[in-house]
């Protein structure tokens, strides 16, 4: 078992025929994903044909591709100003997962498409600007590389892709079954929470970290939730305890403004529903080794 | 992209909130014109990206010109919160009978928008929602629905605005919503919204923050960057597509990944500790790419700032492989040499992950005397805090 992402999954690629997507598609193809569709508004009835031999039909819309192909995950690397009109396709098209990995969408964009699909109750929306997950052996949606980590009984959850690559790099030798990279805008369509409830119910799961970083709560909600819910248990890191008040570090939800959103807060409410918290990337895996071996 | 009170008011008064006009003036001498041409008592304030300008001496009203131009010579220059004063706007004073608060702003939490509202205006809305939470009233709004008429209405409503202004400032709500929507502002907010003793309903003062990742689709919002009071390295950093933030300590650092060098600028803070208390220098995330160029474009701007003592490169080798990391580093190092800067500063460059193993040995076989390999991220921190102290 894994979460979100497995066997069955089958992967269409929105922006299929643009640089990334097409050097992605071929980097998932790679790492086994299983890629059944692409879809390039006015390219329809063209094909992909990816490094590894393999042919994908390129479609007009999501609709066409889901009714052709049965396609049920779609990744998302059209550019920023058309993302919105990208979700909104996939979720009219009942994909159940749409995995946006645009860096750079406006926010406004983001809160409108994220209503939109929690309006429709069809669609699960990871991202935007995230690296997207992987369930090592089974799939791999996004561009987190599938040679860091094989499977395993860890289940990681993380808003930063780097971070999340150095964590898979650090636990490798345990593994994970599913790494989610949920991104670092100021909305996400899938929260920390949702990551550890999935990971509590997935059987395969045996313990979970979490990664966060400065910015607006949600690592102080996930908190609340863990002592609530989650009985697995949870190692956590957060980034940013030097960030000055007031400057973006990059993602663009990554702040601190006045006394909010601080990485000290949220190691805080973290160790208070009895999370370990690491100092650093290297002492979080030495926790979560701790952990494994004494289950 | 925070904006100051007077782009702000610019922005409502492109979309419908009525508010004062004035004029901006970055020189004492030129207040006392500017004063003149308003057939009034008038308003000199300090115009900073900073709350609290009236306590600390920002804001002054003037009778006559002359009193306008003494003002503006004691508030140009004036240091508030860290923020010098390097403008000033001059503005027809109000008379106020009761001032109130609006805004609208993302709600990370709740996934939406949420306006904000109150009849106790003028102060620090912090404060307000801190000691007195009934008389803020917070009202979550769709972000596909919007603020129409009716919705207005209600935030009135829920805010208990008297009902001989409700009409009106329903009118400035949905006008400031548009301002909101169509700028893409994160934040919009009027504090205070006054009554005058005629009734009118006037936008005093305004704070706006705008979403920096919607610049594509507003070219008119470039011209609001204040060239000048951004940092020099920062803005050197802006034009070479590099994301980079100027910290106070004397650790370069480069990575890639936003996680990643948030969190190198914390382990290298710790590491500081056991090194006379040496600080990170600054946050700089060369992304994915790393090429010769990207990498030299980022040594470039590091050692632009003269506290820089050493430099900590901190890559993880995801979709890019560590041998072209290390091949950027070696090409940058030449090109810095050719342009006639060469690199004399401690390099301490951890590389993992993808080709890691390759990566290393290309630094090592290029022999560079600067340069220093460590394996780990932690041991790595250590040694360029270590070579910052020395």
């Amino acid at each position: 078992m894994a979460i979100y992402i497995n066997n069955d999954s089958r992967v269409l690629v929105q922006g299929i025929t643009g640089s990334e997507g097409t050097k992605h598609t071929n980097r998932m193809l790679e790492s086994g994903t299983n890629i059944v569709a692409g879809v390039t508004p006015g390219k329809g009835g063209q094909t992909v044909e990816a490094e590894n031999g393999t042919s994908i039909p390129v479609f007009n819309s999501v609709s066409e591709a889901v009714e052709a192909t049965q396609a049920n995950v779609s990744v998302i690397f059209v550019p920023p100003a058309f993302t919105k009109g990208a979700v909104i396709e996939a979720v009219d098209a009942g994909v159940p997962l749409a995995v946006v990995i645009t860096e750079g969408v406006p926010v406004h964009d983001t809160a409108e498409f994220f209503t939109y699909a929690e309006r429709s109750g069809t669609t699960r929306i990871i991202g935007p600007n995230c690296p997207g997950l992987i369930s090592p052996g089974q799939s791999n949606v996004g561009i987190i590389p599938a040679s860091i980590s094989g499977p395993g009984r860890i289940g990681l959850v993380s808003k930063s892709g780097t971070l999340t690559y150095q964590m898979m790099f650090e636990l490798r030798d345990i593994g994970f079954t599913t790494a989610v990279g949920i991104g670092g805008d100021p909305i996400i369509g899938t929260t920390h929470i949702d990551c550890l409830q999935a990971f509590q119910d997935d059987p395969d799961t045996d313990a979970i970290v979490m990664i966060g970083e400065i910015g607006g709560d949600a690592e102080e909600r996930a908190a609340a939730y863990i002592g609530e819910n989650i009985t697995k248990p949870v190692v956590g890191y957060v980034a940013g305890f030097t960030a000055p008040e007031g400057k973006t570090m990059g993602h663009a939800g990554a702040i601190v403004s006045g006394s909010s959103g601080t990485a000290q807060a949220k190691k805080e409410a973290l160790e208070a529903v009895g999370v370990k918290v690491g100092k650093t990337p290297s002492e979080t895996a030495a926790l979560m080794r701790e952990v494994i071996n004494s289950l | 992209m925070d904006l100051y009170e007077y782009q702000a008011k610019d922005l409502f008064a492109k979309h419908g909130v009525p508010t004062q006009s004035g004029t901006v003036v970055h020189h004492h001498d030129d207040a006392h014109g500017a004063a003149s041409d308003i057939d009034n008592m008038v308003v000199v304030k300090a115009q900073v990206k900073v709350g609290g300008r009236g306590k600390a001496g920002g804001v002054k009203l003037a009778k006559t010109p002359e009193e306008a131009v003494e003002h503006a010579q004691n508030i140009l220059g004036l240091d508030i919160k860290g923020h010098t004063v390097k403008k000033i706007l001059i503005t027809e004073a109000s008379d106020i009978e009761e001032e109130y608060y609006v805004s609208f702003l993302l709600d990370r939490s709740n996934r939406n928008f949420l306006a904000m509202a109150s009849v106790e205006g003028g102060m620090d809305i912090e404060e307000v929602a801190a000691t007195k939470p009934e008389a803020l009233a917070k009202v979550a709004i769709d972000p596909i629905d919007g603020v129409d008429l009716a919705k207005a209405q209600e935030i009135v409503a829920a805010a208990n605005f008297p009902a001989d202004v409700a009409d009106k400032v329903a009118d400035v709500l949905v006008t400031l919503w548009q301002t909101f929507v169509n700028e893409d502002a994160t934040l919009v907010e009027v504090n205070p919204l006054v009554k005058d003793p005629a009734g009118n309903i006037l936008a005093l003062d305004g704070k706006v923050t705008l979403d920096d990742n919607a610049s594509f689709r507003h070219k008119d919002h470039e011209a609001l960057v204040d060239i000048e009071a951004e940092d020099p390295l920062e803005l050197k950093a802006k034009e070479k597509g590099l994301n980079y933030v100027k910290l106070d300590g004397s650790v370069g650092i480069i990575g890639n990944g936003a996680g990643l060098v948030m969190s190198t600028l914390d382990v290298v803070a710790y590491a500081g500790e056991k090194h006379g208390d040496v600080k990170p220098a600054n946050f700089l995330d060369i992304g994915g790419g790393a090429s010769a160029q990207v990498m030299a474009d980022g040594l470039d701007v590091i050692l632009g700032d003269e506290q820089v003592k050493s430099v900590f490169v901190n890559v993880f080798g995801g979709i890019t492989a560590c041998d072209a990391v290390a091949n950027g580093i070696v090409q940058a190092l030449n090109l810095l040499a050719d342009s006639g800067t060469p690199v004399t500063k401690p390099l301490v460059v951890r590389l993992d992950g993808n080709n890691a193993a390759e990566g290393r040995a290309i630094l090592k076989e290029a022999g560079l005397e600067i340069v220093e390999l460590v394996d780990t991220m932690d041991g790595a921190a250590d040694r360029a805090a270590e070579l910052a102290n020395a």
